[in-house]
């Protein structure tokens, strides 16, 4: 705990949270994800439909899941249906407003690396694979990404892409999302435990808001390429007392996701 | 006992043949690990495992040294983190010269897909997926295809059609036919595509219990093989309605997956060392099982008429 009275993964997941008011249907993704929507389904987006590809439309959760596969999020929830619906009906038919991803490896697009770590065929580090990832990528309208930065993560290269983002860049991007007939639009924000980044007119990331305690040194020594910096940059407001007590007493009173 | 039913014993003896590809099906929920285990005590080997989250129960039947080759799209201990054991077969710096496990690699709607084609005797199935990504390149059975009706040009995966389906449920009929209620995951799809069907319950149930509620039946007897009737057979994973999913063993199995002498250690002390489902239900403990019990939250009834 910083003298901030707050961690920096705390900061993160209440960010990440934030960003989405406004928005109805979101597919959860595995991981950090699933903590952020939670509580943005409990301050900022209360009629917030949750989607989890394990088979469920419009989940309820009374603990925050343990996996993207709990029991808690079929009770009580709207529906209830086989993979093949929910990837098909669901989201290939264009019903998801954002879909939330987590990422091992980024790149300044917004492409996805959750695959291997080093070459397919003989790998430094074997990582869990797509998942859903893959097609939420291409096919939710945009992408929201939460992960923490390093130089390991935020590279000038992915290893191997998992999940499409603006590809090489905005142009490229959106005549081939165009032409292809993709739902999506691709990543919209990344929230790090750092800042908060959009996507600029190129395509590329850009830090527009830093998080409080964080400094403008370490989110250069945690990326491999030069950041673009917003010139308008901004400080997140910390987190409330109440958001605070959300993720602490109800979401995650283990600190599994917090530590 | 009528019908299918068989002992776990007698149904895997029976069913699955060495070489075959196998998929325990069920999405972090209905987690056939009873039947896993029984394929580890009983040496199968060579077997084509088929699964889309491999989860903690396909580390410990590879670290039971019974598949050649894995085909997935989510390789992860789920909320935890990796699956150790099978990494250690995948990553060369692990392998010290040993073959590596053969992998074959899809998205979550990729392998849905696949078993969707196989149960509908389709000859492949197109998505909107895989634009743009490397998967095409690691696995060249995801195949780009132009429709014969526009320009538009979309992916295809290939069939999967399992030798055998294992999927646990809440309930069946001594049919075979099988009543499941929460996630579906692709169970009712895997068990279609498959050539056998083992399907394991909690409950055995009269056959006038399944006619009660027509439709909450996902797998209809004509295709089932063999029932097997095993409590907690699920277990570390949940049934919705019967057990939680049991976490600190989730927890835990990260550490002992890490060292390889630790994970053929437990397969001694749980899988080779019992006879079957009830010795490990009865070694876990009735406090471990009755901590895992949910409180009540029963379905309102429908009524479906009677028309004579």
């Amino acid at each position: 705990m910083s003298d901030l009275g707050f961690t920096r993964s705390e900061m993160m997941i209440v960010a990440a949270a934030r960003e989405l008011a406004g928005q109805h249907v979101c597919f959860v993704g595995v991981g950090l994800p699933n903590i952020a929507v939670n509580l943005a389904q409990r301050t900022v987006a209360p009629g917030l439909e949750m989607v989890y590809e394990a088979g469920v439309f419009g989940a309820r959760p009374a603990r925050l899941p343990l996996s993207i596969g709990d029991p808690t999020i079929v009770t009580g929830a709207t529906a209830v249906v086989s993979m093949w619906e929910l990837f098909g009906y669901y989201l290939q038919r264009g019903l998801i407003d954002v879909g939330f991803l987590g990422a091992a490896q980024i790149d300044r697009f917004g492409n996805i690396n959750t695959t291997v770590i080093g070459d397919y065929d003989a790998p430094k580090t074997r990582l869990p694979g797509s998942g859903g990832a893959c097609e939420i990528a291409i096919n939710a309208r945009e992408v929201f990404v939460i992960m923490r930065q390093s130089a390991r993560s935020f590279v000038r290269e992915i290893d191997f892409r998992t999940s499409p983002g603006n590809l090489g860049g905005a142009e490229q991007s959106e005549a081939i999302r165009k032409a292809g007939g993709w739902n999506g639009r691709g990543p919209t924000v990344v929230v790090t435990d750092l800042g908060i980044w959009h996507f600029d007119e190129t395509g590329e990331m850009r830090l527009d808001f830093l998080h409080p305690g964080a400094t403008l040194d370490e989110v250069r020594a945690t990326i491999a390429w030069e950041p673009k910096i917003s010139a308008g940059l901004e400080t997140t407001p910390p987190p409330t007392a109440e958001e605070l007590r959300l993720v602490r007493e109800e979401l995650d009173p283990e600190g599994i996701y917090t530590k | 006992m009528p019908g299918k039913v068989a002992s776990m014993h007698d149904a895997v003896a029976e069913i699955v043949r060495d070489g075959d590809t196998v998929a325990i099906e069920g999405f972090t929920h209905l987690i056939g690990f009873s039947a896993g285990h029984e394929i580890v005590r009983q040496r199968k080997r060579d077997l084509v495992l088929a699964r889309m989250t491999p989860d903690v129960i396909y580390d410990q039947m590879i670290a039971g040294g019974v598949a050649r080759k894995l085909i997935f799209s989510w390789l992860g201990n789920p909320g935890v983190g990796g699956l150790n054991a099978i990494r250690r077969r995948i990553e060369p710096a692990a392998l010290a010269g040993e073959r590596p496990l053969e992998i074959e690699e899809y998205s979550h709607f990729g392998m849905v897909a696949r078993y969707t084609a196989g149960a509908a005797n389709l000859p492949f199935m197109p998505l909107r997926s895989y634009f743009e990504t490397d998967l095409p390149k690691a696995n060249p059975l995801i195949r780009p295809i132009r429709s014969p009706f526009s320009d538009e040009v979309v992916y295809a995966v290939p069939p999967l059609r399992p030798d055998v389906s294992i999927i646990h449920a809440q309930r069946a009929d001594a049919s075979g036919n099988t009543q499941i209620w929460g996630l579906l995951g692709a169970q009712k799809e895997a068990a279609f595509a498959a050539d056998r069907v083992i399907v394991v319950v909690e409950e055995l149930v009269d056959e006038s219990v399944v006619r009660a509620d027509p439709n909450r039946t996902v797998i209809p007897g004509i295709i089932v093989d063999a029932v097997v009737v095993e409590p907690y057979g699920a277990h570390p994973s949940y049934v919705q309605g019967a057990y939680d999913r049991d976490n600190r063993f989730y927890l835990d199995w990260d550490p002992i997956s890490r060292d390889e002498e630790k994970v053929q250690a437990w397969l001694r002390e749980w899988v080779y060392g019992l006879p079957d489902r009830a010795a490990y239900v009865e070694k876990l403990g009735a406090e471990r099982i009755a901590s895992l019990r949910p409180g009540p939250a029963p379905s309102g009834s429908v009524d479906y008429g009677s028309y004579r």
